[in-house]
């Protein structure tokens, strides 16, 4: 399983915007050749060590050269640890699957909803919104992509095709990822390391979406403000944050312009709390939140549930309401949605 | 007998039916049943008073029962008799908010205790251990048990003020500050009588009223796991969090359930704050005492999501009860060693060792005493009590911990009778010898629980 990465690409390069454009590190466009040449010839870079696993470069790469993939293949080829060891060691036991995750995989018709491994999310997704949609969940049907974040890509290949199989078991032609992550992985990860997903994938924005326009008539526009946390996955389909834009039109939210979306969107800290990187952590979620504070949006709003989990008590003292982006969308059909996780 | 007992507490609150009988004739723990011959549920410590003088004319033996979940057989009547359950003596007397401190009737429950403070004074809290709520008090006290302030306070012995006894010999008596005031606020300034009576498993007296500490209970609360893959590096890490004077409670546990536990140690750190800012301030603090860890990769802490974290926070924590439960069956035991901090790695190898060579259930589940004074490190071994060939590993498992604890130089805690011999074997001849003095002076007849501390 070898990622599609070809290194010609890098040398003759005329952008290495995957580094010049890093929110991380400072690297101008001399510097960064410098380095990307290394990084294409798979010598050690000082890079591996200070890339903080933001996934961006996926998305600033203006030749689809997986940069961050090749990132991380480099890290655990030179053995960095970007996480303490035990960390790192017990997420990966963590995740893995068990005898009974696999007993648990029932077929349940052609079209199904994964909510990857968010039980806590279970209650927001009885909705009309999902009406119908079985949903299915659990470390069988884990992409495992988080190991991105832990310099582990063998991890994740070792357990991709088993993923991939145990998802076709429950007899769906059609699976829409309520998380980012899952979407990229079938959408992004899988086709740079040539793995063939039999089935076809939607991303919950275009599901929202789709639904929504078939039930405008149930939309009460909401005409509120709000500010929006794009999630590090969300880089490995750029494309469908242009089709959350519809759905805020639809739901009459204004996405307000502010410094740390699109683009320009940071990490929501959790990742570097686990590596014990806290005051990295405290700075970006700092200025991640003052910069929606200051945006006058009335809500902060989620895809990720990890980042809900970061920065959602973190919000709500800065004055925002912290709603993932379904339940805004419940919201605007009249649905009162409970917060995350609660009770 | 019976009858005289029905004179002293009424018919309801005597029983000698076999089907009763029955239940007080053993615990979860792996010792063998023995039958009292009476049980009895006094009221009041005049009731317990006649009792006891009851018990000494007929030289028939008393034991007397809080919750009976001390898991090491130590409610049973070794040597027959009656079992005085303290149940219905459960009325919290006093609690005096500002020199905080409350004063219970034996019979008092952990939950009952906690769920009162909770509702009348939300600012005051005990040190609750993590024993199921119905574990009263009194004992838990009586036994040393440890708890949520543990690592502050010490054990809850030292959380004692006061208590009125019931002797042997049937005299009523007070020992602390409330033998000579109306206060019960400490043992101190007197000659501490009140080391007569604990960690004797009731074989001194029966305790009918007990003074204890209350602490200032605070507003915030949270949690931090910090896992490590080297139980070398423990003991350093309870050290450098206790140093920092930041933490309540550390606890630790290895187990090798579920599978993504295996193999790690975690060192659980609980903190409370009166502000946002002061916990905030407290945990980075801890950080900081352990960032050395964290830069060289080689211990760092868990993401706690927000239900993990109200799993943590919970106390008791219902998790470990389940875990007692994890044979099915109902059969839980543990040798709660009493041990240095710095002993940490090898009393981890050597239970390692042990339940590697039987092949039993384990769990290591440790609270720190003190500022790292010590620790009390339990090896947990659930077993199915349906099946004698668990029980039979559950007991040789612990019979073997007992030892292996006392060679590294520890003390095996609330000792059953045989651990209890154990001990008496590696003790100092003299303080075997105040024992057996303490014992024939305070209970001529023999009738206080005997076969426990018996110096042959
Ligand atoms: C899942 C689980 C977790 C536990 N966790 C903890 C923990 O965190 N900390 C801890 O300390 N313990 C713990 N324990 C152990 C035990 O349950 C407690 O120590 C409990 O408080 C013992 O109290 P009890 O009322 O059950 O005592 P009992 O077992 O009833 O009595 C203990 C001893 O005290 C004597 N006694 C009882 N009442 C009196 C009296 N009035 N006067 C004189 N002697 C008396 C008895 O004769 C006996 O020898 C745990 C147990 C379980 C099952
Ligand atoms: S990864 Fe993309 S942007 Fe970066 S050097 Fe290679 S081709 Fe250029
Ligand atoms: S993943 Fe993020 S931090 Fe790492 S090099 Fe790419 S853009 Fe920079």
């Amino acid at each position: 399983m070898n990622l599609k990465f070809d290194p010609d690409r890098c040398f003759n390069c005329d952008s290495y915007a995957c580094l010049t454009k890093c929110q991380y590190l400072n690297y101008d466009f001399e510097s960064a050749r410098e380095e990307r040449i290394k990084i294409a010839k798979g010598e050690y870079s000082k890079v591996l060590e200070e890339c903080k696993t933001c996934y961006s470069c996926e998305e600033y790469c203006p030749y689809g050269n997986h940069p961050f993939y090749r990132i991380v293949e480099l890290q655990e080829e030179y053995g960095i640890n970007l996480a303490p060891k035990p960390i790192s060691k017990q997420l990966v036991k963590m995740y893995a699957t068990k005898e009974k995750d696999l007993a648990a995989i029932r077929e349940v018709g052609s079209k199904a909803l994964s909510l990857c491994l968010f039980p806590d999310l279970r209650d927001n997704v009885k909705s009309k919104l999902f009406e119908g949609l079985p949903v299915i969940m659990g470390r069988q049907i884990f992409c495992n992509l988080v190991y991105l974040h832990f310099a582990n890509m063998s991890v994740i290949k070792e357990r991709a095709r088993q993923t991939i199989e145990n998802i076709k078991k429950y007899g769906v032609d059609e699976l829409v990822c309520f998380h980012d992550e899952c979407y990229g992985f079938f959408n992004s990860y899988a086709k740079a390391y040539g793995i063939e997903v039999p089935f076809k994938t939607v991303h919950l924005y275009e599901y929202l979406y789709n639904w929504l326009k078939e039930n405008e008539d149930k939309i009460r526009k909401l005409n509120v403000k709000v500010a929006y946390q794009r999630n590090c996955s969300n880089r490995l389909s750029p494309e469908t944050d242009r089709i959350l834009d519809k759905v805020f039109e639809l739901i009459g939210a204004e996405r307000v312009e502010r410094e740390y979306d699109r683009e320009n969107g940071i990490c929501c800290g959790a990742v570097f709390q686990m590596w014990g990187e806290y005051e990295l952590a405290e700075e970006v979620q700092k200025k991640n939140v003052e910069d929606m504070a200051k945006s006058g949006a009335r809500f902060a709003v989620f895809n990720c549930p990890m980042c809900y989990v970061a920065l959602a008590e973190r919000t709500a003292k800065a004055g925002l309401m912290p709603i993932l982006v379904s339940d805004l969308c419940r919201l605007a059909i009249g649905e009162m949605p409970k917060l995350p996780g609660r009770d | 007998m019976y009858e005289e007992l029905k004179a002293i507490v009424g018919e309801e609150f005597v029983s000698k039916e076999p089907e009763e009988l029955y239940i007080y004739s053993s615990d979860p723990g792996t010792m063998p049943p023995v039958k009292p011959d009476y049980v009895v549920m006094p009221k009041t410590t005049e009731e317990v008073q006649k009792i006891v003088l009851l018990a000494n004319k007929h030289k028939v033996p008393v034991v007397p029962m809080g919750g009976a979940l001390s898991l090491s057989g130590l409610v049973r009547p070794l040597r027959g008799g009656i079992v005085v359950d303290m149940k219905r003596m459960d009325r919290i007397i006093e609690v005096n908010e500002k020199a905080r401190y409350a004063v219970i009737e034996a019979g008092v429950s952990e939950g009952r205790l906690k769920a009162y403070l909770d509702k009348k004074y939300p600012s005051l809290r005990i040190s609750t251990p993590d024993a199921p709520p119905i574990a009263t008090v009194t004992a838990n006290a009586l036994i040393h048990g440890s708890g949520r302030l543990s690592q502050i306070y010490g054990f809850h012995s030292e959380m004692i003020t006061g208590m009125e006894v019931v002797l042997p010999t049937g005299e009523i008596c007070r020992v602390g500050s409330c033998s000579v005031s109306p206060y019960w606020f400490s043992r101190s300034p007197l000659p501490d009588l009140a080391g007569l009576f604990i960690g004797w498993f009731g074989r001194t007296g029966i305790v009918t009223k007990l003074g204890i500490k209350l602490f200032p209970k605070h507003r915030y609360r949270d949690v931090m796991i910090f896992v490590t893959e080297n139980p070398s590096y423990v003991s350093d890490v309870i050290w450098r969090v206790a140093h920092t004077e930041m933490a309540e409670d550390i606890t630790v546990w290895a187990q090798p359930r579920p599978e993504w536990a295996e193999g790690f140690q975690h060192t659980t750190i609980y903190v409370t704050a009166d502000s946002e800012e002061e916990l905030e301030f407290k945990k980075k603090i801890i950080r900081n005492a352990l960032m050395d860890y964290i830069k060289q990769k080689e211990g760092g802490f868990l993401y706690l999501t927000p239900g993990m974290k109200a799993m943590f926070l919970q106390e008791p924590m219902s998790q470990l009860v389940r875990f007692a439960d994890v044979r099915r069956g109902g059969g839980f035991e543990y040798v709660g060693a009493i041990l240095p901090v710095d002993l940490f790695d090898v009393a981890y190898q050597k239970g390692l060792e042990i339940v590697e060579r039987l092949g039993i259930d384990w769990a290591f589940s440790i609270r720190i005493i003190g500022r790292s004074h010590c620790m009390m490190f339990a090896y947990a071994y659930p077993f199915n009590r349906a099946d004698e060939e668990d029980v039979e590993r559950a007991r040789k498992a612990l019979h073997e911990t007992n030892k292996a604890v006392l060679e590294m130089g520890g003390i095996p805690w609330k000792a059953e009778a045989p651990a209890q011999q154990l001990i008496l074997e590696s003790m100092d001849e003299g303080a075997k010898r105040l024992i057996k003095s303490v014992i024939e002076m305070l209970d001529p007849n023999g009738v206080m629980n005997p076969g426990n501390w018996e110096v042959k």
